[in-house]
């Protein structure tokens, strides 16, 4: 069971769901799972492999369906909005989503023009994530954590208040992850709210991020 | 937020997908070559006799039209599922029937276009009835794309799947088959100056049915796949 359902008093709920249950390959993974995620949270899901964290992420971001249970952006169903909730909404999965065959520059003005934000930035959006020098190199002659950079660049534009980020510091450096880290302190800030799993301690201060641990069932 | 409207979500997926394709040129040469090959050995199987050649040559041609879009299926969304970019569209704040529909033209443009271009030259090899030109290419025309349109339903079923070779002929040839004998139907009734309006006006219906229910069976069946 998880140990600490988070259940926030406050008003302002972005994304929540109720009584989520989770069955993979007849296996139960979570049930009457309640989480209530409001602005400014950032929301790191803990558990040990295999545990569900990757499931319960896509269940949120509506790409897989639960078992049971329902997601709510702003307290109205996922399903009934599908284009208002995308519009709010960078997901990025344990997979980059980058084309080998196209340039680290054309990768993401791709993926920022596919979600509607400006592709014009995506030159000095690169040089965020220090993939400057790379811009015109293909993506197949970079490295994994370059393909996750690439990936990530899009933190730097998006305009959707909910992140959900599985494993998003996986191949990145350490000054890369404490500058991911500053950027979702600062998106919490700016009424924006942040799931993510990962197995690294977070260095943000604890008071900000909430734990939901969901826990290996044997049965 | 600037919003994408439909015409530019589409335009910027073909885009991407053809120049994909022109960087990875395998994708676009091993089909057409496969048509190519297939046809010219049969003249060589068969042999060079003209009457024989030209009573066979709408199937010939035809059959290997449809195995080489076969070969070429895969590429539709099999990368973009590999890569995680295919959760990034479905993710996107467009409706994934443009998004689908975007990926389906691509993919005609690069093999079905391609088999209609060359498929005059091949015709004269196999010594193709001279009044059935015509026959052949509105029946290519017509029918390549609902080869593309049909073919991505199956893809879209089985991109979940680690080998899912053998199932998608399974699902998809029996598909095709009304395409095929209809537009063999029409390629053989103008080589005896017939008028085949009615195979061509059920090869169009069949078009235009698939033309837009089609990208619905896909956006449904790569949400059951992704899931």
């Amino acid at each position: 069971m998880p140990e600490n359902n988070i259940v926030t008093t406050k008003p302002n709920s972005l994304l929540s769901a109720s009584n989520l249950t989770c069955i993979r390959e007849e296996r139960l993974l979570f049930e009457t799972l309640d989480i209530n995620i409001a602005a400014g949270d950032i929301v790191q899901v803990e558990g040990p492999n295999g545990a569900g964290k990757t499931s319960l992420l896509r269940i949120l971001a509506g790409l897989s369906q639960p078992y049971d249970g329902t997601v709510y952006f702003q307290d109205e169903n996922i399903s009934q909005q599908r284009e208002n909730f995308h519009q709010n909404l960078l997901y990025l999965g344990h997979l980059p989503g980058v084309k080998d065959e196209m340039t680290a520059q054309e990768n993401l003005e791709f993926n920022l023009a596919l979600h509607g934000l400006n592709s014009e930035s995506a030159e000095s959006t690169l040089a965020e994530v220090n993939l400057l020098g790379f811009e015109d190199a293909l993506a197949s002659h970079l490295s994994a954590g370059q393909h996750r950079r690439i990936a990530l660049a899009r933190l730097w534009q998006s305009q959707a208040k909910i992140w959900i980020l599985d494993e998003p510091f996986t191949a990145i450096d350490k000054l890369g992850v404490e500058k991911l880290e500053q950027l979702f302190l600062q998106h919490a800030d700016n009424g924006g709210c942040v799931v993510l799993t990962t197995h690294q301690d977070l260095s943000l201060p604890a008071t900000r991020v909430k734990k939901v641990t969901l826990a290996y069932r044997f049965y | 937020m600037t919003q994408l409207s439909y015409r530019a979500a589409f335009s910027l997926i073909v885009k991407r997908d053809l120049m994909i394709a022109f960087r990875h040129r395998d994708d676009i040469i091993n089909p057409l070559l496969f048509f190519i090959i297939v046809v010219t050995l049969f003249p060589l199987g068969v042999g060079p006799e003209s009457t024989t050649l030209s009573r066979i040559a709408p199937g010939i041609i035809w059959v290997a039209a449809l195995l080489s879009t076969l070969l070429s299926l895969d590429r539709l969304f099999k990368s973009d599922h590999a890569d995680g970019s295919l959760e990034q569209m479905l993710l996107s704040p467009h409706p994934v029937f443009i998004l689908v529909l975007a990926k389906i033209v691509a993919h005609w443009l690069l093999t079905g276009l391609p088999l209609i271009l060359i498929a005059p030259l091949l015709a004269v090899l196999l010594h193709l009835h001279e009044s059935s030109y015509g026959a052949l290419m509105l029946t290519l025309l017509l029918g390549t794309p609902v080869l593309s349109l049909l073919g991505a339903i199956g893809v879209a079923l089985t991109v979940g799947i680690k080998k899912g070779g053998v199932l998608l002929s399974l699902l998809v040839l029996p598909l095709y088959i009304p395409v095929l004998i209809f537009a063999t139907s029409a390629i053989d009734t103008a080589a005896m100056n017939l008028p085949y309006n009615g195979q061509l006006a059920i090869i169009a219906a069949i078009f235009f049915a698939s033309l837009t229910l089609a990208p619905f069976a896909v956006s449904a069946a790569l949400k059951v796949s992704t899931n």
